[in-house]
């Protein structure tokens, strides 16, 4: 819009860009901004996370002025909004759902970096950066879980502050810290309120940087090569663009069957009834999302080591570029991880249904064989793979492969 | 959005200018139908919630009230003033010269029909929201036997008008109406 010919807006735009490029870095970023001419929809996601992002925060920030911190208001305060607040469970459905979304657009994002090997050189702290933002996700996640003070709520935050208390020594005082008290109560209530609110933005500022990573290097593609001249990009607008919102589209689909149809088919009933401190509810899981990590501890039968495992399911991921040994990105010219690859996702998908199910009989042991298949993943096979198969060849360049050869020879000099 | 879709249609196509201008415009007026239906649920939920709606009428039984008592009561969380008035300060508040006031208003107009008696006010004053002196004995009532507000020095008579100071308008009269002889109901 801004490089629109000549006229009074563009004289304005030209005397601001001037002083502050914003018009400019826009144009630089989102318009010119050369990507890849190959991108799957497996590319879609990245943009689809940041959207999702925009939208936590938005009905986040609505349902805070409406929201009561207090243990004794607060279970009251969710069901006022639910209830009596003009449109208050259209809200409250979108940020209730909108979280698992979260997690399944960012879960399919990573995948997708795995499968087409967008960790390695020269995105390894794009990459790093993304497991940063997992992190603060799923802290966010679960503290936001916490917030309508119903039964799932209160042990939820029980048993996930009690990890802490498997730290030697000093657990129980840093458990003590986190509660504020004796056990979970309105101090915890209260700061996680605050932090629930903070972390967002802290996520915000990670994706910038997340996204600065990005643009300095460009996307990685389905072939896994370089940008090797102007014929294997086009601009990103219109073309990404126009396909960003169509999956957008498409998303929302999905989205909105949630939020219209079964908004508390991801959650659990017994979140509508208030936090007792006297009565754990019978079965206690966590949201799917978080399964497969639950699996992990309790396949574990020590207490300590548990945690350690669970906690390294995540942070493993950030070494995940020097694990991989193999100088190919992509698993289409991999052979034999272009099928290991998926092996993850199953492995994901078992450890999710161990998670969700009472631990008796086969479900621990079928449960101990995907935690040791999880690591063994990374650290064994993920090195191992890349030393053993032998890559396919390369085409020359993104143009070469998707317009055919004479364009490859014409972008070759 | 429109220039640049615009910038892009190459010359000498001749219908397609126009069926591009029809897909772009039948776009962008669905695109702002989208963006205003989810914006509003966002604004809609700022508005007054239903548990406040229903707190919106106030119901009053006067027959602890003696004459030339004043009672304040809440409705809408703002305070609402019951007067009820002496025989003087009704003659007071009849006699006044309606044409020399800032906001005409005659007293007959501002209590119910043979009900002069009683004095229905919203207990805020109408230059910047005070809540005027004048309920409790002792209370400065000003001037003219009414209310007084501190924060400005707005002066009410013993109808609720504006008399001197910086307010506008005379106290507002809430809608209510007697559901007895010696009950109301605000609102």
């Amino acid at each position: 819009m801004a490089a629109s010919g000549p006229g009074a807006s563009s004289r304005i735009v030209r005397w601001i860009d001037y002083r502050l490029p914003f018009v400019g870095f826009i144009q630089h970023e989102l318009y010119e901004y050369p990507t890849p001419r190959n991108l799957t929809y497996w590319w879609n996601f990245g943009s689809l996370a940041g959207i999702m992002l925009v939208v936590m925060i938005a009905t986040g920030i609505v349902l805070a002025m409406h929201y009561t911190p207090h243990a004794d208001l607060a279970f009251d305060s969710v069901e006022r909004i639910m209830r009596d607040v003009n449109y208050g469970w259209l809200l409250r459905y979108l940020h209730a759902n909108g979280a698992s979304m979260f997690f399944l657009i960012v879960y399919i994002h990573m995948f997708r970096g795995l499968y087409y090997g967008s960790y390695k050189y020269p995105r390894e702290l794009l990459w790093m950066l993304g497991v940063v933002i997992l992190l603060l996700m799923m802290a966010t996640a679960f503290i936001g879980y916490v917030l309508p003070w119903g039964q799932m709520s209160y042990w939820a935050a029980t048993v996930i502050t009690n990890l802490f208390s498997a730290i030697p020594v000093i657990g129980d005082k840093i458990v003590a810290l986190l509660w504020g008290g004796f056990t979970v109560g309105n101090p915890t209530l209260n700061r996680f309120y605050s932090l629930h609110y903070l972390l967002p933005f802290v996520i915000v500022a990670v994706v910038g940087l997340h996204l600065v990573a990005l643009h300095t290097h460009g996307s990685n593609n389905p072939l896994g090569i370089d940008h090797k001249g102007p014929q294997d990009s086009i601009p990103f607008h219109p073309y990404y663009t126009i396909k960003d919102m169509f999956g957008l589209a498409v998303f929302l689909i999905v989205y909105a069957a949630f939020v219209f149809y079964a908004p508390n088919y991801l959650s659990h009933p017994d979140n509508y009834i208030p936090a007792n401190s006297m009565v754990t509810p019978n079965h206690i899981v966590p949201e799917w999302y978080f399964l497969p990590y639950y699996a992990i501890l309790r396949s574990v039968p020590d207490k300590l080591l548990g945690v350690i495992l669970m906690f390294s399911a995540v942070l493993i991921l950030f070494i995940v570029p020097w694990l991989d040994t193999s100088p190919v990105r992509s698993a289409r010219f991999r052979p034999i991880y272009k099928w290991v690859s998926w092996l993850l996702p199953i492995d994901a998908v078992i450890l999710g249904w161990v998670g969700a199910n009472p631990p008796v009989g086969n479900v621990v042991l079928i449960g101990q064989l995907a935690t040791f298949y999880y690591f063994a993943h990374f650290l064994v096979l993920i090195p191992l793979i890349g030393k053993l198969e032998r890559p396919r060849p390369l085409p020359l360049s993104i143009g070469a492969a998707v317009l055919g050869s004479s364009a490859g020879r014409a972008g070759s000099h | 959005m429109a220039d640049v879709a615009q910038s892009q249609v190459s010359p000498g196509h001749g219908d397609g200018e126009s069926r591009r201008d029809f897909l772009i415009l039948t776009a962008a007026a669905l695109g702002a139908v989208g963006a205003a239906s989810t914006i509003w649920p966002f604004i809609d939920s700022l508005n007054p919630a239903r548990d406040t709606l229903a707190l919106a009428t106030t119901e009053v039984d006067l027959t602890p009230i003696a004459s030339g008592q004043r009672l304040t009561v809440a409705w809408r969380g703002k305070p609402v003033f019951i007067d009820r008035r002496t025989p003087a300060e009704i003659k007071a508040a009849q006699e006044v010269d309606v044409s020399a006031l800032r906001d005409p208003q005659k007293d007959s107009d501002r209590v119910k029909p043979g009900k002069a008696e009683w004095l229905v006010i919203v207990g805020v004053c109408t230059h910047l929201g005070c809540i005027p002196l004048g309920q409790k004995t002792g209370d400065d009532r000003g001037e003219f036997g009414g209310w007084f507000c501190p924060c400005h020095g707005s002066v009410y008579d013993t109808s609720g008008r504006r008399r001197e100071g910086p307010a506008p308008t005379n106290l507002e009269v809430p809608p209510y109406e007697f559901t007895s002889d010696t009950a109301i109901k605000i609102g």
